[in-house]
């Protein structure tokens, strides 16, 4: 028996959390229009860290994008009947968390009101102006598949678009790691090995995201979270997670075994001071090792608070994660001249200080607000809610 | 030549004109198709006109007169010239180019003074760094809209009319060169517009070169400065600067990365 879909009704609890994203959204606006009115001078963003929080807003809101479609994925691509009821939910997450980080991404932009330049002057050498394209096409590779998920008449086509999305989704993270993979000069960054890593990591956030909505929906009374899909989706949480922990391995590990890479992981791993523990600490620990041992022990599997909390510490985690890959990375000094000790009025030489604003803080935040606002928007005037959820025997 | 002779057909030849009554004239009608074929034509004018008196007055300058694939222009730096204290190099670029002397990590350098050590010898240099007007500019392949180009000569510019402040030029430039400009500019120089919100680099002068000049730190240099910065056409090997490279060992700096700079440094 198919599932009925259904929206979301009007409840005290939904005008409550649409006023408040509405708030929040606002906020980053207001926050938005000061960096444009008065310029960037009111960030802590300077000459040497020039992608700073907003970017790094941005960047994880990207990558969660592309992991948000998981569960979609599975249903379509793997065959795995338990989630098709929740795939159109996973797509239009995956579209909402796209357009908030892209909000957030334009609107850190100098001239923001050049987008149309932009949108019709491409470099083509440039990964940047592919990534537009990669952009815009999973827009609308996405919403030919939620078409042929939500109109029976399409059902034929589900599969073809199902993989068309899944295998774009794997290109868009490539782009986005890519663009800090590119960076020819930048030692902290020039590696192939970005854009896999950036593959495991939208994994992680995207389940964890998805996890924590279904979450979200259960406290409010739908039933979208029973032990057996918390234990499923706790599992998947944990195979990302220990992939992603290996490609961050490998990649130090690579840079380590580079001699003159050696200085840059020294800073990374040991002597960045706040960068450092906020891998350690918070990549690392909290973000990572932490949720991991909380999915795989087998008391504490089937349980929803487990996977709220090991997605909670994933989300939280990923954040640092990028804060650490983007400002860390900017922070450490180019190696302009090898042998000799460099200074200069420029901090050159020297490790670049970067504190965030707080416009750069209520931007990022506005974006994060913005995807779920329009989250809840679709859920409220699209059926994307199922009446039942099936296939779950163990 | 052949030339093409159109004749009008007999057909048409003896065809009565259309008569003035046929064409509406007097009509209501008829003034009000003249005064919209009338409006028209002036919009169209008021519309052409001006980009054609642009193009006539740009054609009048050609600025590509200026920009020949024949030249390369480069700079050698003598850092044994280049002495702890002097900055005539970087008061002349910022004079030139309407910069304010930095006073914070957000304004911009267009040069800059750098002191290098030797790790292993104590060796000092001093040297200035700017823009190294690469023939492969990582900040040109990188930036997605084209703001970022190459000219023909060599010159790397940025077109502060396409870049939309996005800033991967910055992310992608090995020598640190560009700066984004954080805040409203005033006192502008005509010859140098700059922007809040777009990012900018030397441009070696360009308004000078491609009125036969040299960049105005070259001038100062050899005016007040050590003289340790010469100028000159890369292409050419007649050139002072070809010869001299001809002739002594000199560096490019971060030549592992194969950006072929433009500019190169003797003594170090």
């Amino acid at each position: 028996m198919k599932s009925v879909y259904f929206e979301l009704p009007w409840r005290p609890g939904v005008l409550l959390t649409l006023g408040g994203l509405a708030a929040m959204v606002l906020l980053g606006l207001v926050a938005a229009h000061r960096m444009e009115s008065v310029g960037h001078v009111v960030t802590g963003m300077n000459n040497h860290i020039v992608w700073g929080l907003p970017h790094v807003f941005a960047v994880f809101l990207i990558v969660a994008a592309s992991g948000a479609l998981n569960a979609a994925s599975l249903a379509s691509v793997f065959g795995q009947t338990a989630f098709k009821p929740l795939a159109r939910l996973s797509g239009v997450l995956a579209l909402c968390l796209l357009a908030g980080g892209l909000a957030v991404l334009v609107l850190d932009l100098g001239r923001p009101e050049r987008l149309v330049v932009a949108m019709t002057n491409y470099n083509f050498r440039s990964i940047f102006a592919w990534n537009v394209f990669l952009y815009t096409g999973f827009f609308a590779v996405v919403a030919a598949y939620l078409l042929t998920m939500m109109d029976r008449r399409l059902d034929r086509h589900t599969r073809l678009a199902g993989w068309a999305a899944f295998l774009w989704r794997l290109l868009l993270t490539t782009g986005t790691g890519s663009i800090f993979g590119f960076l020819l000069a930048r030692e902290a960054y020039h590696s192939a090995l970005l854009a896999p890593t950036f593959i495991a990591y939208s994994f992680v956030y995207g389940t964890a995201f998805f996890s924590l909505l279904l979450l979200v929906l259960r406290a409010g009374g739908f039933e979208l979270a029973p032990p057996a899909l918390c234990a499923r989706l706790g599992r998947l949480l944990a195979v990302f997670i220990g992939v992603a922990l290996y490609f961050v391995a490998l990649f130090h590990l690579t840079q380590l075994y580079v001699a003159p890479r050696r200085e840059v992981e020294r800073f990374l791993l040991l002597e960045g001071g706040v960068y450092t523990a906020l891998f350690w600490l918070g990549q690392i620990g909290l973000g990572g090792v932490l949720p991991l041992l909380l999915l795989l022990r087998e008391r504490f599997a089937r349980r929803a608070g487990t996977l709220a909390l090991a997605s909670l510490l994933a989300l939280g985690g990923g954040l640092v994660q990028m804060y650490v890959t983007l400002i860390a990375g900017q922070a450490y000094p180019l190696r302009l001249f090898p042998g000799f000790s460099v200074s200069g009025s420029f901090e050159d030489g020297k490790v670049h200080a970067y504190a965030p604003s707080w416009p750069e803080l209520l931007l990022g935040l506005g974006g994060v607000a913005l995807a779920l606002l329009i989250l809840v928007l679709a859920m409220k005037f699209l059926r994307l809610l199922p009446d039942r959820l099936e296939g779950l025997e163990d | 030549m052949v030339k093409a002779v159109v004749k009008a057909s007999p057909t048409l030849r003896n065809q009565p004109l259309p008569t003035d009554r046929s064409c509406g004239e007097g009509t209501p009608e008829f003034h009000r198709r003249r005064l919209v074929a009338a409006g028209l034509a002036a919009l169209t004018t008021a519309a052409l006109l001006p980009g054609w008196v642009l193009i006539e007055h740009a054609g009048a300058q050609t600025p590509a007169a200026g920009a020949s694939p024949k030249r390369r222009w480069g700079l050698l730096i003598d850092t044994t010239r280049c002495t702890a204290t002097c900055e005539a190099c970087i008061s002349a670029c910022q004079i030139e180019n309407g910069l304010e002397a930095p006073k914070s990590q957000t304004d911009a350098r267009w040069i800059r003074k750098l002191a290098l050590k030797d790790a292993k010898s104590g060796r000092e240099h001093f040297l200035p760094m700017m823009c190294q007007h690469c023939a492969n500019p990582p900040c040109v392949d990188v930036c997605p809209t084209g703001a970022s180009f190459r000219r023909v000569d060599g010159v790397v510019l940025v077109d502060r009319h396409r870049c939309i402040g996005c800033r991967y030029c910055m992310m992608a430039c090995p020598y640190q060169a560009r700066s984004f400009v954080h805040e409203p500019q005033r006192d502008q120089r005509p010859e140098v517009p700059r922007g809040k919100g777009t990012v900018e680099a030397c441009s070696l002068c360009v308004h000078r070169l491609d009125r036969g000049g040299v960049p105005a730190c070259v001038e100062a240099c050899a005016a007040s400065g050590g003289g340790a910065m010469l100028f000159g056409d890369l292409h050419d090997p007649a050139s002072e600067i070809s010869r001299r490279l001809a002739e002594v060992q000199a560096t490019r700096v971060r030549a592992d990365l194969g950006l072929d700079p433009g500019v190169s440094y003797l003594g170090i």
